[in-house]
């Protein structure tokens, strides 16, 4: 019984007639890719990405200079150097990430008590030279105040789970 | 010897041991944090609680319980459990959820201990109790609302420091630590506090907010400050030298060091000279090591005299000798001209913890406070522990303890008045202490001598005849030969074709004036101003070396970092000047160096007390005068490093000029 079974899908091409009929049905579906730098996929809100040193409301570094991120960073990517500022409080004088090191593990956002640094939804940030992606706090900071919105809008969508 | 039964495993203990310590014996981990060794028994922080059979059946304070025979101690009950948790919950309390910005972070014993002992979670809702901020002087920041009240500072002040500056005020929960005025404490020994906080209440002010105890690394040295030689770590991140901690010597430092052992590190990346130079019409030219070499070239006549500083290290002082020849060898900068011809009458022979157990001691123009502040302790201890007597000859000045003062001539040395005979003729452990103000005096080494013979100061066990000196350099530099007959001013007088001063800067550079100079040190400081070549060292940080304390032990340190810019360690410029000179040094390693010294000095070679056995030089003890003053005009100011430091500046313009640097509030 099977071998007729087997014979008659030999010679109507059985297995071609599938292939195109499968071909056929996506014809009509709609497209899986994208017209990319125009159009862009969803990220979640964990996505990480681009770090950015984040500010408060008002306009001061949250940055605390604890450097739990540098302790924790598994690349050794992160650099921290820290003084008392004029006010006596405790801030970074440096804050230095390579990016050429950095693996966007994220373990510096979960590290950071004041939710400082973090990686933000930007992964748009390929550079000529190598020299561009050493960031230091200015960059960063810079970044911060770029993407504050999309960052803050994350972690508050991503709060519900903390 | 009490037995104690600790978990099940039964122990002997000391008689007076308290049950913590039996617990530690055992081998068991008690949580502390006002229980310290090396201070009274407060027992007020309660986290060492323990259940100890026959007693109440609640857990017990073991800081404060003495073990008695037959006690059956239990650490790993739940009772004990719920009771070290319900301790904590209690100081954590009021203790600000402020480690981020804490520069104890990482090293704190209430961090670890509520990470080992804690219940992980607070129910604390209500608010927390704040404390304002206490001046307590430009080394040590305060911020007291992480206060636990362990009262371990305040034990400190009062015990081993002397000065009863810091108290606590209030009570419970409104119990402050202050210094009562809000000044800076008038302590040599104030930094100490900074580590005996178990929390960050009391941090460094000048390492604060610099590094994080993870990033630094910790290489064991010896402090170059005093001849005390205390054993310190240097904690290092890249080429700076961040912080210096005591290690722990029971034979010497204890676990203390002077402000100016922690705090002079600073002075290390200031005013460096980091590559060679030459004089040309009369101003210092960098140059190059060539150059400099050949300049000296053009002086060498194949001998030269060697002045060492006070910090030098054993092997740059033997690198010298054995290019430069023996025969004109100075380390006592100042003009010192004592009789070196028996080692041990120059030494402090009783040790820096034999002095504790002292009964009644002399002090000869010793201003023990500035010229040697841990020793200052150990007596501190000595009068504390044993009741110690101490009489002193010299002006009056604050000892911090109780001393009775004989006034300033130096006859009192040869006609003691009756108070002082009839003590040490009494005293079961009498020492003298001779200090290095009262050596300037003639007469006053012999005449302390013949005080020492004439009441036994020296006898079986005991040996209680010591001179106090306070260069780092100077027993090493003495055990090689570093005294010339007649001192620096005899050396002048020969006037030497070519010199080499290692690192000293407190020559009294005019007597030289027909010498070519050769400054071989580490900063721009006086030696290289009057210098004809200069050629960079290594500090003491930045190199291996061996140092001979004040009693004669032989101590090393480690290398911390590289020496900046050209300079290089010191015995390799000589190695590479000998090459130059056409008279190469049969070393090419500091190990060889090392074993090269240890055949010309053996006791070099071995760490640990050098014996130099007793003899006593004949001396003239006729003495007459006075003594004018103590040689340390500005504890803070003794040298190249410190005069570098910018926070040994602060110190020495608010703690020995008084002039208050105020701070913004904070």
């Amino acid at each position: 019984m099977t071998s007729i079974a087997h014979l008659i899908k030999t010679f109507t091409l059985w297995e071609f007639v599938k292939a195109h009929w499968l071909t056929l049905q996506y014809l009509f579906k709609p497209k899986a890719t994208i017209n990319y730098p125009f159009e862009k996929n969803p990220l979640s809100p964990r996505f990480r990405g681009e770090h950015a040193l984040r500010r408060y409301p008002n306009g001061e570094e949250r940055c605390i200079a604890c450097k739990l991120c540098e302790a924790v960073c598994p690349a050794l990517a992160i650099t921290i150097e820290s003084e008392p500022r004029d006010d006596g409080s405790r801030r970074t004088t440096r804050y230095d990430i390579d990016m050429t090191k950095c693996i966007y593990c994220g373990f510096c956002q979960e590290a950071c008590p004041v939710d400082a640094i973090v990686e933000g939804p930007n992964f748009e940030f390929a550079t000529e030279t190598r020299e561009e992606l050493l960031y230091d706090k200015a960059k960063l900071l810079d970044n911060g105040a770029k993407w504050e919105r999309a960052i803050a809008a994350n972690l508050a969508a991503d709060a519900p789970y903390r | 010897m009490p037995k104690v039964t600790v978990d099940g495993l039964e122990i002997e203990v000391p008689s007076g041991a308290t049950v913590l310590q039996a617990c530690e014996m055992a081998g068991k981990e008690i949580p502390r944090f006002c229980y310290h060794e090396r201070l009274s028994i407060a027992g007020n922080c309660r986290m060492c609680l323990v259940e100890i059979a026959p007693g109440p059946p609640k857990p017990q304070a073991s800081c404060a319980l003495p073990a008695t025979e037959g006690q059956i101690i239990r650490t790993d009950t739940p009772m004990v459990k719920k009771a070290r948790e319900g301790v904590m919950e209690f100081l954590l309390i009021n203790h600000p959820l402020d480690c981020p910005i804490c520069d104890q972070g990482g090293e704190c014993d209430l961090q670890d201990q509520s990470v080992a002992y804690g219940r992980g979670a607070s129910r604390f809702e209500e608010n927390k109790r704040a404390v304002t901020e206490k001046y307590m002087g430009p080394l040590v920041k305060t911020a007291m609302t992480r206060c636990i009240q362990c009262t371990r500072c305040v034990r400190f002040a009062e015990e081993v420091a002397g000065i009863e500056e810091v108290g606590a005020i209030g009570r419970g929960e409104n119990m402050q630590i202050t210094t009562y005025l809000e000044h800076a404490m008038q302590s040599e020994l104030s930094g100490n506090v900074v580590d005996l906080c178990p929390v960050g209440a009391l941090t460094s002010k000048p390492y604060a907010f610099e590094a994080r105890p993870w990033e630094l690394k910790k290489t064991p040295s010896i402090d170059v400050m005093d001849a005390v030689g205390t054993n310190i770590r240097l904690d290092s991140r890249g080429r700076a030298v961040l912080r210096a901690l005591p290690r722990i010597n029971d034979d010497v430092n204890e676990e203390w060091a002077s402000d100016k052992t922690r705090h002079a590190v600073d002075g290390l990346t200031h005013r460096r000279l980091d590559k060679p130079y030459i004089r040309k019409d009369g101003k210092l030219v960098a140059a190059s090591w060539t150059e400099a070499f050949d300049a000296i070239k053009a002086h060498w006549t194949g001998e030269a005299a060697v002045l060492a500083g006070d910090q030098v290290d054993c092997e740059t002082m033997f690198a010298a000798r054995a290019l430069a020849g023996s025969s004109m060898l100075e380390g006592r900068q100042t003009g010192l001209a004592y009789d070196t011809s028996s080692l041990s009458a120059v030494n402090f022979n009783t040790t820096i913890a034999g002095i504790e157990n002292a009964d009644v001691i002399l002090l000869v123009g010793s201003d023990l406070r500035r010229e040697a502040p841990l020793v200052n302790t150990r007596i501190q201890k000595a009068i504390r522990k044993r009741g110690a007597k101490v009489f002193a000859i010299g002006p009056v000045t604050d000892l911090t303890y109780k001393v009775e003062w004989l006034g300033d001539d130096l006859s009192a040395l040869t006609k003691a008045p009756k108070v002082l005979t009839d003590a040490l003729k009494n005293a079961e452990r009498p020492a003298i202490v001779v200090g290095g103000g009262a050596l300037r005096y003639a007469g006053v080494h012999g005449a302390a001598l013949a005080l020492a013979k004439k009441f036994k100061l020296v006898r079986d066990g005991w040996n209680g005849f010591n001179v106090l000196h306070f260069a780092a350099a100077r027993m090493g530099g003495l055990m090689l030969g570093y005294a010339h007959d007649g001192g620096i001013k005899k050396l002048a007088a020969a006037s030497p074709k070519l010199a080499f001063f290692l690192g000293a800067d407190e020559v009294d550079y005019s007597l030289f004036s027909n010498t070519f100079k050769v400054y071989v040190g580490h900063h721009g400081d006086n030696g290289a101003h009057h210098a004809d070549v200069i050629l960079p060292g290594a500090a003491y940080s930045e190199k291996s070396g061996t140092y001979v304390n004040l009693e004669g032990r032989v101590q090393r340190g480690e290398r911390a970092v590289f020496p900046p810019g050209d300079a290089r360690e010191d015995w390799a410029i000589f190695r590479a000047l000998s090459d130059a000179l056409g008279e190469r040094l049969p070393f090419h390693s500091v190990d060889a160096l090392r074993a090269e010294m240890a055949k010309a000095v053996p006791a070099l070679g071995v760490e640990g007390l050098a014996h130099y056995g007793w003899s006593e030089p004949a001396l003239s003890a006729e003495v007459n005068g006075k003594i004018a003053d103590y040689p340390i005009k500005d504890f803070y100011l003794t040298n190249a490093i410190c005069r570098a430091s910018e926070t040994m500046q602060k110190c020495s313009s608010e703690l020995v000029h008084g002039t208050q640097v105020l701070e913004a509030a904070e």
